[in-house]
């Protein structure tokens, strides 16, 4: 418990904690899923709605590439986008960067479990009377929130461990802080800076944050596992 | 009730005319506010498909966005150096030289040796899992297992090298008589090749679980044992599939970024056998990017980072091309 409560101590000082890494990566990871989540399920619902149009051609090739970017690409972009006209690293600028990489993934898994439900439903739904917008979410996402859930979920643990879009954005903070304008400590960035640094004091912090990292992904992939064959969806 | 109210088909100026003509007081508010509803539901459900469409348009302008962006942030060293920034030998931030040719050579070295280093196993683990055993809980432990290694975190394989890797390899350096360095392209290649592994694996499994029955239960009518039938009937019909999936690993592999960081060792210089230390074309944006102070310095940084895009990009695309056309077959 010491560890996880506790900001890293100066060098030559045994004993400290990632506390500061921890918080970190928890707000930035929230901010880029509040960013990417909704916009991430609309575009899925766009193109399992729309699917020969010729926007949706295109926008179907667009998060095909983004999904193919290679993530330092994406801190480049996010550091011109928001780092320079904000005039300094934030966590904002490193949660915008997730939130590039989470889109992909979300709106991939959306518009394949909507694509598998049967017209039936919608059409059912449709002649009842129903508006557009309360078929898509009294009954479309409903039947296919799983399948959704384990796509946002799969987003959230690939983003967990992404440090090289943080490294010009969120850039690090050995101290506690919740201010998203300001720099912002997160694990992989903490565990790549103390891995890479001469110390032994500080190699064993990264041993232990890599451990907490590692078992945070892995109980996130086996949950998404566990939900997807209870409810038996196909990703 | 009034008809024209049911048959959903009323315009605003006749409506309340001959609503008002039949009711009394108390049911002409109600069929007003009736009326108002299903005018505020048509014009939500309007609002909501264009909120839909407007996300569509959003996904292209990223993409577009992100492009420019590193195009114009790049043109200051386009116009300073030209074309043959690509192909310079000399990295020299503080004598102003820029070339990117350790760095292209650099990621080619280590993606392509990390793609002949995971080619076996991968297809290894495709056939064990399509061909041999795709039931069972042994195999369901081997596949959920391939599958969490492509998620354990970049910055956690750059650290187990660094701390486990590297001194192994230095080891079996100073053993095979080359200077024992540690860190290298050799090492980042091994690393390479354990995080790609997942993706072609498990692209491979599903293309092999693909190939008809009736092919194979011909080659084994036929006489075929176990092996003649992969090596006949399922590699052949499967080999655009596999090679999709190669593919797709190596766009994966050219765009890691800090596990390569972690372990290639950093340096400038031109690449004189797979174990000196280099820098891969992602490492070097890691390393000197925020540290860059002229403007040619970063843009050429970038110009990079534009190159890393467009090759991935294809590569990404010919993969997803390939996968499709099979599965569509």
């Amino acid at each position: 418990m010491h560890f996880l409560v506790n900001i890293p101590k100066p060098v030559g000082e045994t004993g400290g904690g990632i506390a500061n890494a921890l918080l970190g990566s928890i707000i930035i990871i929230a901010v880029a899923s509040v960013i990417a989540i909704p916009i991430g399920i609309l575009t899925g619902i766009y193109l399992s709605e729309n699917r020969k149009s010729r926007l949706a051609y295109w926008c179907r090739l667009s998060v095909d590439i983004l999904q193919g970017v290679p993530s330092i690409v994406i801190g480049i972009i996010a550091y011109f986008w928001l780092v320079k006209p904000l005039g300094g690293f934030s966590a904002l600028s490193g949660s915008v960067a997730l939130a590039i990489m989470m889109l992909p993934i979300i709106v991939r898994s959306t518009e394949e479990t909507l694509k598998l439900l049967p017209d039936s439903l919608k059409e059912a739904a449709f002649a009842l009377g129903m508006p557009f917008h309360r078929v898509i979410f009294k009954v479309i996402v409903p039947v296919g929130i799983s399948g959704i859930l384990s796509g946002v979920m799969l987003s959230i643990a690939r983003i967990t461990g992404e440090t090289a879009p943080l490294l010009f954005t969120a850039f690090g903070n050995p101290y506690l802080s919740t201010n998203v304008t300001k720099p912002m400590s997160s694990l992989p960035l903490l565990i790549f800076n103390y891995a890479t640094s001469p110390y032994n004091d500080w190699h064993d912090l990264a041993w232990g944050a890599s451990l907490i990292l590692l078992l945070w992904v892995l109980f996130l992939n086996i949950f998404t596992k566990l939900i997807t064959r209870k409810w038996k969806v196909q990703l | 009730m009034d008809t024209s109210v049911e048959n959903g088909i009323v315009t605003r100026s006749e409506l309340p005319l001959r609503v008002i003509n039949s009711k009394t007081p108390e049911a002409i508010v109600k069929t007003k506010n009736r009326i108002k509803r299903s005018f505020r539901q048509i014009r939500t459900e309007n609002v909501f498909k264009r909120t839909l469409v407007i996300m569509g348009i959003i996904m292209v302008i990223l993409v577009l966005g992100i492009l420019l962006t590193l195009v114009v942030q790049s043109l200051p060293s386009i116009k300073a150096l030209g074309p043959k920034y690509l192909w310079g030998k000399v990295w020299d931030p503080v004598q102003d030289v820029y070339g990117a040719w350790p760095f292209l050579l650099g990621t080619l070295l280590s993606s392509f040796l990390a793609l002949i280093i995971s080619i076996p196993f991968s297809i290894a683990v495709a056939i064990f899992l399509g061909e041999y055993y795709p039931n069972g809980w042994l195999p369901n432990l081997l596949k959920n297992t391939v599958e969490l290694i492509a998620a354990v975190p970049s910055v956690i394989y750059g650290f187990w090298g660094l701390a486990v890797l590297v001194p192994i390899v230095r080891n079996m350096e100073s053993h095979i008589g080359v200077e024992p360095v540690g860190v290298g392209i050799f090492s980042s290649s091994l690393i390479l090749a354990v995080m790609i592994i997942p993706y072609a694996a498990s692209l491979g499994r599903s293309m092999i679980q693909m190939v008809p029955s009736p092919l194979k239960e011909g080659a084994y009518a036929l006489g075929a044992t176990r092996w003649e039938v992969i090596r006949s009937v399922v590699l052949p019909y499967t080999k655009s599939g596999l090679f999709a999936g190669v593919l797709l690993s190596l766009g994966r592999a050219l765009g890691e970024t800090m596990a390569v960081t972690m372990v290639i060792g950093n340096t400038s210089i031109i690449p004189k056998s797979i174990f000196a230390p280099g820098n891969t074309m992602a490492s070097v944006i890691a390393n000197e990017f925020t540290e860059a102070d002229k403007a040619v310095y970063l843009s050429a940084l970038i110009e990079l980072g534009l190159v890393l895009f467009l090759v991935t990009v294809v590569i990404n695309m010919i993969g997803k091309r390939i996968i499709d056309r099979f599965t569509n077959e």
